[in-house]
């Protein structure tokens, strides 16, 4: 019997132990964005609410329009798939500092439980195939804290998978408190602060 | 009256459009070529037309200002990505649309997004305009009061317009 899925919070916070300060970051729709809030808020984080399956698409707009900046994706794998297409464009552009970070819990949280198709394809071998220069899984806090240093020391576009324990988010855990122009201004202030 | 697409594209960055996004269509094959060749803007060759627009929106948020290009095929695809990102969260954005299936008179995979186009940018809504290369800067200035709005907007190529295709 396999030991028990690492609990998704604990991941997102160990990977949030090691990911500069500086690093924008760029959280999918669901219960993914809403876990990461509840962990920790970075300064002008994006919380994308609706459009799942974008948000390594924004995340590579943004790395293209400012190749000097950190970006990190925090996404699902409802999200990954849906966007399968995205990993092989940001393979083939190659940003220099973007960590795509996948946290599979193998479930459409958001829409009740309903399971993905992910255990049965490995989203950390497409990305290295479609061209990311380091991929990687990680299932507990030791080999995520490697994963995620690797990946911060690679040249060009990293991806780790978490397999993570499913079950929804804890009791209680809010909404994303912004509205979205409000996170479309907190991101442009923290992305252009001489404006 | 004929453009070449490269200078179809001068008059965008000449109006300070930076970042450019989308899938092919052969009515602006001779665009596309122009912006492979470009170093002075970023062009992105996407896989699929809803992820030039979460691209666009990311150049945004960057402090680009940014074009997706698309056949009117592809505004379907871009449907998800125009209601629940760009326009909630006020992205400004220029989308060049190709009319395929005009006036009806298409390959029969184009008719029924050839009519039905201008209804689905009202209903979101995204206002559009027909390109007129005798206007275009004039088109622009439009684009651009609809950009300080924090608005998306369309110019809408057809073919017979101008000659940019492949």
């Amino acid at each position: 019997m396999s030991s028990p899925r690492l609990d998704r919070e604990i991941a997102i916070a160990t990977a949030l132990e090691i990911l500069p300060p500086d690093a924008m970051v760029i959280a999918a729709n669901g219960h993914m964005g809403r876990a990461l809030f509840r962990v920790a808020d970075r300064p002008g984080a994006f919380y994308m609410i609706g459009s799942m399956g974008l948000a390594s698409s924004i995340g590579l707009g943004i790395a293209l329009a400012a190749p000097e900046r950190r970006i990190a994706i925090f996404d699902g794998d409802g999200n990954v798939l849906m966007n399968l297409g995205s990993l092989a464009t940001i393979g083939v552009k190659r940003p220099r500092h973007f960590l795509h970070l996948c946290f599979d819990n193998e479930t459409y949280a958001s829409t009740g439980g309903q399971r993905t198709i992910s255990s049965g394809v490995s989203l950390e071998r497409v990305a290295e195939a479609a061209g990311y220069g380091y991929a990687a899984r990680a299932d507990d806090a030791a080999a995520i804290r490697r994963a995620v240093s690797l990946a911060l020391e690679a040249n060009g576009p990293s991806f780790v998978l978490m397999k993570v324990a499913g079950g929804g988010l804890p009791p209680g855990t809010p909404r994303i408190p912004f509205s979205p122009p409000e996170m479309t201004r907190r991101s442009r202030e923290r992305l252009l602060p001489e404006r | 009256m004929s453009a070449s697409g490269d200078d179809f594209v001068t008059r965008l960055t000449a109006h300070g459009f930076d970042f450019f996004a989308g899938v092919p269509c052969s009515l602006l094959g001779a665009v596309h070529r122009a912006l492979e060749s470009r170093t002075d803007l970023i062009y992105v060759e996407s896989t699929r037309e809803d992820e030039a627009v979460g691209q666009a929106s990311g150049a945004f948020l960057a402090g680009r200002k940014p074009v997706v290009l698309m056949q009117n095929s592809g505004l379907g695809n871009s449907l998800n990505a125009l209601a629940s990102l760009t326009i909630p969260y006020e992205h400004a954005l220029l989308l060049v649309i190709t009319w395929r299936g005009f006036e009806g008179k298409d390959a029969p995979e184009h008719i029924v997004m050839g009519d039905a186009m201008t209804r689905i940018l009202d209903s979101l809504p995204v206002p559009w305009q027909v390109y007129d290369p005798l206007a275009f800067d004039r088109q622009l200035d439009q684009v651009d009061r609809h950009f300080a709005e924090r608005c998306p907007s369309a110019l809408l190529v057809h073919k017979g317009l101008l000659e940019l295709e492949a």
